[in-house]
């Protein structure tokens, strides 16, 4: 499925990288551990967080993570979206729990890594 | 291309910089068209051992060697040190704070994973003083 997909399953709202929502996204991945994170080895990936500090996004600098969904409306800072823009990397917030979250993109055909 | 070296500081306890490096070396590896999973390989490794001087460690320093074939990195840090290098090289095994959890890390998992990413690692640390950890990747 698409970004722009994600956005609209979550009710969410693009906080950075509005311009690349036509980026193809295979899997989910649902984590609040960064070193677990940094483990995989996959490409179009989403994160789904309850975190939301810069380590997230230094995390996905790193693994080469294209978009990560914040749930529970968990506010993404000034300093964040700067560090995602940077890096290319789509960052999105829903109001939707993470158990939600998961299972809409479930159901709508996102991939489990493991 | 000649060799190229460059350093890094590191404070312990400041998270909000954790990752100046990593970003540094990625930026360099992607200018020099090095492959990007290995890229990906050795600034997760490099990532996870900055997190851990800000995480474990008072202060330190990265230093990177880039050469035609490979990338070698020693992260030199002054701090508690690592008593058991075995039982801390365990998958799952952590001393992490409450505030260094907080921050989405202390999974135990950042050793092994370093280890797992470059093609050799060596640690070595002394109680009291500090830790070294030399990690070297091929660059093709
Ligand atoms: N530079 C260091 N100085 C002192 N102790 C360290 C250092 N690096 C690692 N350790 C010790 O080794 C343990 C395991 O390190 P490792 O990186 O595998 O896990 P972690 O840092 O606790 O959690 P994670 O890396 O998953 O976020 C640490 O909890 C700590 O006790
Ligand atoms: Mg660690």
């Amino acid at each position: 499925m698409k970004v722009r997909d994600i956005v609209q399953l979550l009710k969410g709202r693009i906080v950075a990288g509005s311009d690349m929502q036509d980026r193809e996204v295979q899997y989910g991945f649902a984590s609040d551990l960064m070193s677990d994170v940094l483990t995989l080895d996959t490409d179009h990936l989403l994160l789904i967080t309850g975190l939301a500090n810069l380590q997230v996004i230094r995390t996905a600098e790193m693994a080469d993570i294209m978009c990560v969904a914040f749930v529970r409306d968990k506010k993404v800072s000034p300093e964040m979206i700067e560090l995602a823009t940077e890096n290319h990397i789509v960052l999105l917030e829903t109001p939707y729990s993470m158990f939600r979250a998961v299972s809409v993109l479930h159901d709508n055909g996102l991939e489990p890594v493991y | 291309m000649g060799a190229m070296e460059f350093r890094y500081e590191v404070e312990g306890g400041n998270f909000s910089k954790a990752g100046h490096a990593s970003s540094a070396v990625k930026k360099i590896l992607k200018q020099l068209n090095v492959d990007a999973r290995i890229i990906k390989r050795v600034v997760v490794a490099l990532y996870e051992g900055e997190v851990n001087v800000v995480a474990h460690a008072h202060k330190g320093h990265i230093l990177v060697n880039i050469n035609e074939d490979e990338i070698g990195i020693s992260i030199i840090d002054q701090g508690p040190g690592i008593p058991d290098i075995d039982l801390a090289m365990q998958e799952g095994f952590s001393t992490a704070s409450a505030a260094v959890r907080e921050m989405g890390f202390g999974a135990g998992m950042g050793l092994p994973n370093m280890k797992k990413n470059t093609d050799n690692f060596e640690i070595e640390s002394q109680v009291g003083v500090g830790t070294t950890v030399r990690m070297t990747t091929r660059l093709s």
